[in-house]
């Protein structure tokens, strides 16, 4: 047989450039294929910390973002009303002299007016020292909105977190145990350690009220009930302390459970009891009389009670020892058997303590003590939104770290592993800063963490500093901001009006804000004549549904076209043994009159003369955002890239180096500084560890602590609730604060459930799929044919009992609204609980889909459904957030679902929808709309580069 | 109709974990972006109402119900297995779909192809698809510009969906050799044909989720009757392992 020749030989293009990934927040290296200049392939770069090689879905179809249709081509100004989408196109530097006319006057007499709030981006170290030059209080990223209670939970209690704070000791966990972990987050980490514990033949568990992506391939699903997960995890102590399966020299050593608990009535009560020096101290088991926390060779006993104080130790037995938290007490509330979480428990005891390994490596503690080797428990876990998202979300992150303290796993060989600059405990992390002095920048960061009420941010009067009332009574430890609470505060006047909101990649009239409904009829709001929120200026790449809501369009690069740096002062790309940070630099120039967002915010702080971005004679001390990637110090020889600094060998510490960028994309675009083998656990205590970081940059001085059990922070703030001291909550607060700032980890239930009393009995959550990322999968050619539709998915119980069918629809209420959609069966699923995938839905005219697509027609938000608000308590109404930290509380969420008869409601169209947003000029060829009230100069030079179809468009 | 090679020397496939495939796609586009790259794949009103394009890998997930445990769901990568008999190649009227002799892989000509569809009727898998754009069958062609490759790195010569698969549960080799990896996976772990009652011998292998449920661990016992003792009682047990 004659076979016919096949081309086995193809080049797949002429060149690669490495750079990183940006179609979710993994930040994976990439190996860019170009032929002829332009992508001919995307696949992952073998030698990146991040995905070692692999790609993700979206990460191979980075290819189709960079030719989307809905990519914005040159600067806006709004010329109709705001929402119709009417615009012209202006040049850049008219955007530019635009924005600096708002925004001067705004310095030089009231820089609070003026809100800066960032969405999905890793820019937060230059977007917030921008924002402090400013002076104004208004700055956070999107943090409030996704995983604070993540990230504070876990820095308050371990000084890490879950996330990209670290990750389990894939080589070594024998268990793994996943709380809350959605499909996304993280991406290719979790899957390629997922498959290393499968090829080992490791047990993984998922607790999750939704079976599907890594909880369908986990050994053992619990199909948790929503918001129960901390009381779940305060069962497994219970079982655990009963047992006595607790590592009780970890907790002697490496936490403060043998710290005494002040019991004297009075404003010091439940703080700890301190020395001379103001140090807490433990009680010598040796002795029996107080010795330092941190003396060499000293035996902290755990049981002590001295002078009528107790231990921590001692205030957790109590605590967890009771009844309420027996398996047969929290089964009914969690949904899950007595038998079930006995038997988990068992199993986290039998692979902590009778699989427990060593690993024969000797270190030194910080208290000079040397050890032989490093014991490790091999349990680990992980968790994500699903037990952030909750009004209780903070403290169940902090009784998941308590379960792994207890366990002795943290930071030990086949545990939970921190990567640099993680450890840091929260001393090491600033307050936040917020005095505003009209032309003058801010003393220090915005965000920060508060230690006591005097940290928090408040004017003189009491009220509120910041507009999201981030770091007030109503949230204190709101370390990442209140994202979504700053369009509903500013547009109430709450706790004052202010004049320019300046956002950056954040849908916040669609998928980015709860009660999207109400949002927009917020944006479009007039008073007097003028818009209630004056002016908005936004920048996006696409034409997203934020885009007609702004008055000024700054439009972005698409991440192949820009310069980033992924740095340590931000969110890098470390791991568990190596510091890390990356690059993106343009492997593609841009083709339209768009600009890498953060070179245009140093080209406005240039013109508005902010410090640190002029010369001494007012020049621009930057060029773009790759000249103050290379030569910005943020501290003497310590910059956003850490490697080839000085003499291009420097790591860490060193002058700018002018060749550092072609260094790092020579290098794959990514810089990695190992940690030594000596340090590469107990971190916190780890005195080679501390070393290391200190010459790394990292911290300015070593940085031992220990795991707080016992939160003092926590604690200041009930004894402000209790009455104590100058800084008093209002009275409508205290019962809150006392429960939510419970020094100890504590469940209490979701704010939510509430509404379980008033017809809403059934939870709703949203997830994101594995395939696309917030809006921008749904807008890529090829994702959106892989998942372009979205369901509310119904539990068998639901289904059944209302005698739904295949092609059903159904009407979703709660206290906030109404949506009708379709819904399918899904048999792997907690019976009170539905879902869908979250960001699936789109207006209509957004991102440049046709409006006959089935994400603007049959796709839905479940955002329609979620107040911001809490229901009116005697006359407040309270975001709704968590109280701790004012993490945006998506998941408390409760509804109910009827089924929809056809006659009563036509298939093919969700309820609510919107008039059609028209068509922005973008790159795809939206159609220029002229307002009729203002011609630009350069129309019709703009016109003939807007029609011109964009290469490769197919 | 089309003649098969009366044996291969090598059976070249693929070994699909379903009890680590978690659904996640990077297959289906990586395979997308390379061979659209390759022999064009194309797509049809890729941002409008009903968009269409031609996909050689798939991944759908199916709902198993499971008596007395919870409900399970499984992730399921779906191309062309390769058969030994291959319906689509003899039912091919032109010899454009065709089995390589050397590596057993089976490919469409598509010089030869005149569209006609049959081979998609004949194969019991749905793992073709007609380009609509370009008229010719489309199927997965084993990355055959990959694996024999030169112009890439020795590492890179495997299939892009295996090079790309974030949870290694995608392997390639040679199933006609018993001592490869992929032979070797697929005996320890009970490696089966996709529906062997269609009689067309699949190169391609699954490998079957592991059994799922709680642990085994002993139940723990309690230290004492704290009921009894109190917490004082608890401690001094407690402490006294020290």
């Amino acid at each position: 047989m004659n076979q016919p020749r096949v081309e086995t030989q193809r080049e797949v293009g002429d060149e690669v450039r490495q750079t990183t990934c940006y179609m979710c927040a993994c930040r994976c290296g990439i190996n860019v294929h170009m032929k002829s200049g332009k992508v001919a392939y995307i696949e992952g770069n073998r030698d990146h910390p991040i995905n070692k090689g692999v790609l993700c879905a979206k990460g191979a179809s980075g290819i189709m973002q960079v030719t989307a249709p809905s990519r914005l081509s040159a600067p806006l100004r709004r010329v109709g009303p705001r929402g119709s989408g009417a615009f012209e196109v202006i040049s850049w530097e008219e955007a530019l002299s635009t924005a600096v006319s708002w925004m001067k006057p705004l310095r030089e007499t009231a820089p609070e007016k003026l809100a800066f709030f960032t969405g999905r981006d890793q820019s937060q170290s230059l977007t917030g020292w921008w924002a402090q030059n400013f002076g104004t209080p208004n700055y956070a990223a999107h943090g409030g909105f996704c995983s604070v209670n993540m990230a504070a939970g876990g820095i308050y209690t371990i000084g890490g977190a879950f996330w990209e704070f670290g990750q389990p000791d894939w080589e070594r966990t024998k268990l793994f145990v996943m709380f809350g972990v959605a499909e996304d987050h993280d991406s290719n980490p979790i899957k390629i350690g997922i498959g290393k514990l499968k090829a080992r033949g490791a047990r993984v568990i998922s607790v999750n009220p939704v079976r599907t992506g890594y909880s369908a391939v986990a050994d053992d699903w619990i199909g948790i009930t929503p918001g129960t997960d901390g009381l779940l995890i305060l069962s497994l102590i219970h079982c655990l302390l009963e047992a006595g399966k607790v590592d009780l020299d970890y907790l002697a050593q490496w936490t403060n459970a043998p710290l005494l608990v002040n019991e004297a009535e009075g404003a010091e009560k439940g703080l700890f009891v301190k020395n001379a020096e103001s140090q807490p101290f433990v009680i010598d088991r040796r002795s029996g009389h107080p010795a330092p926390w941190d003396g060499k060779g000293v035996q902290p006993d755990l049981g002590a009670e001295w002078q009528g104080n107790r231990t921590v130790f001692r205030h957790m037995a109590e605590e967890y020892l009771t009844p309420e938290y027996a398996p047969e007490a929290v089964a009914s509330r969690c949904g899950v058997t007595p038998s079930r979480i006995r038997a988990l428990a068992a199993e986290l005891a039998e692979v902590a303590f009778d699989q427990a390994i060593t690993l024969d490596q000797p270190w030194t503690d910080f208290r000079g003590n040397e050890h032989a080797d490093m014991p490790g428990r091999p349990v680990s876990f992980h968790a994500m939104r699903g037990i952030s998202a909750h009004s209780n979300g903070f403290q169940t992150a902090r009784a998941l770290h308590l379960l792994q303290i207890i366990l002795g796993s943290l930071e030990t060989p086949g545990g939970y592993r921190l990567k640099p600059p993680y450890p840091k405990p929260i001393e090491a992390h600033p307050t936040p800063h917020f005095v505003t002095t009209p032309g003058k920048p801010l003393t220090g960061p915005h965000l920060g963490y508060v230690r006591s009420p005097d940290d928090l941010c408040l004017l003189p009067d009491g009220s509120p500093a910041r507009i999201d009332k981030a770091f007030s009574w109503e949230n204190p430890f709101s370390a990442h901001g209140l994202m979504h609470m700053v369009i509903p505060n500013a547009h109430a006047g709450d706790p004052y009006r202010i004049d320019t909101l300046f956002l950056y990649m954040a849908n916040m009239s669609w998928n980015s804000s709860m009660n999207s409904t109400r949002v927009m009829e917020m944006l479009t709001e007039q008073k007097d004549g003028e818009y209630v929120i004056p002016r908005i200026i936004y920048s996006d790449a696409y034409a997203s549904e934020m885009v007609a809501y702004a008055d000024l369009i700054l439009p972005d690069t698409t991440y192949l076209e820009r310069h980033d740096c992924i740095s340590l002062l931000d969110r890098p790309i470390s791991e568990p043994d190596a510091a890390g940070d990356a690059i993106r630099w343009p492997v593609l120039e841009p083709d339209r009159e768009v600009r890498c967002f953060q070179s245009v915010l140093l080209d406005l702080g240039a013109r508005l003369g902010l410090p640190g971005m002029v010369n001494e004679d007012g020049s621009p001390k930057f060029k773009d955002y790759a000249d103050y990637i290379v030569n910005h110090q943020r501290r003497p020889g310590v910059g956003p890239l850490m490697g080839f600094r000085g003499n291009g060998e420097a790591q860490g510490r060193g002058a700018p180096n002018p060749e550092q960028m072609e260094r790092y994309i020579e290098n794959g675009a990514f810089y990695q500084a190992h940690v030594p083998a000596e340090a590469s656990f107990f971190k916190p205590w780890n005195a080679a560890y501390q070393d290391w970081a200190v010459k790394l940059g990292l911290y300015e001085s070593p940085q031992p602590y220990l795991f707080n059990i016992w939160s003092e922070p926590l604690r200041r703030f009930q004894l402000a609730a209790e009455g104590f001291g100058p800084r008093q909550p209002p009275d409508h607060l205290r019962d809150r604060l006392k429960q939510a700032m419970h020094p100890l980890p504590i469940w209490y239930a979701p704010f939510g459930d509430e509404d379980a009393a008033f017809g809403y009995p059934v939870h709703a959550l949203t997830q994101r799929p594995m395939d696309h990322y917030h809006s921008w999968g749904s807008q890529n050619a090829w994702l959106r044919q892989i998942k372009g539709h979205n369901y509310l998915y119904l539990p068998t119980k639901i289904w059944e009992v209302q005698g739904f069918a295949e092609g059903d629809w159904a009407r979703v209420s709660s206290r906030a609204g109404t949506i009708v959609v379709p819904v399918a069966h899904m048999a792997a699923l907690n019976e009170n609980t539905v879902w869908t995938w979250n960001a699936i839905g789109k207006r209509k005219g957004a991102w440049a889909l046709d409006e006959g697509a089935p994400e603007a027609t049959t796709g839905f938000l479940l955002n329609h459904l979620i107040s911001e608000l809490l229901p009116d308590r005697n006359g407040v109404r309270l975001s709704n957030s968590d109280p701790v930290t004012g993490q945006a509380a998506w998941f408390d969420q409760r509804v109910r679902v009827e089924r929809v008869a056809a006659e009563d409601h036509v298939r093919g169209t969700v309820e609510p929808m919107f008039e059609k947003l028209p068509d922005p000029p973008r790159e795809g060829g939206g159609p220029i709309r002229n307002g009729g009230q203002n011609s630009s100069k350069n129309f019709a030079e703009s016109l003939r580069k807007l029609l011109r179809l964009p290469e490769g468009t197919r | 109709m089309t003649a098969l090679p009366h044996s291969t020397a090598k059976k070249l496939g693929l070994v699909i974990d379903l009890d680590t495939c978690v659904g996640c796609q990077a297959c289906v586009t990586a395979c997308k972006g390379w061979n659209d790259a390759g022999i064009g794949l194309s797509d049809q009103d890729p941002y409008g109402a009903d968009p269409s394009g031609t996909f050689l890998n798939r991944v759908h997930s199916y709902q198993v119900t499971v008596p007395d445990a919870p409900a399970q769901v499984v992730t399921f990568p779906r191309s062309c297995l390769h058969c030994d008999d291959a319906p689509c190649v003899t039912v091919c009227p032109t010899g454009a779909s065709y089995k390589r002799a050397e590596d057993g892989i089976v490919l469409v000509n598509e010089d030869a192809c005149i569209g006609c569809g049959l081979c998609a009727w004949a194969c019991p898998y749905g793992a073709r698809e007609m380009d609509a754009a370009q008229g010719v069958m489309k199927k997965c062609t084993l990355c055959v510009d990959r694996i024999y490759n030169e112009t890439l790195p020795e590492e890179d010569r495997e299939p892009a969906c295996v090079r790309t698969c974030p949870t290694n549960a995608r392997h390639f080799g040679d199933l006609a050799d018993p001592d490869s990896k992929v032979s070797q996976l697929v005996a320890a772990r009970g490696g089966y044909d996709l529906m062997p009652d269609m009689g067309t011998k699949p190169t391609n292998k699954y490998l079957p989720p592991r059994a799922k449920g709680p642990g085994t661990a002993s139940p723990l016992a309690p230290l004492l009757d704290i009921k009894a003792t109190g917490i004082a009682g608890w401690l001094d047990r407690m402490l006294g392992k020290i």
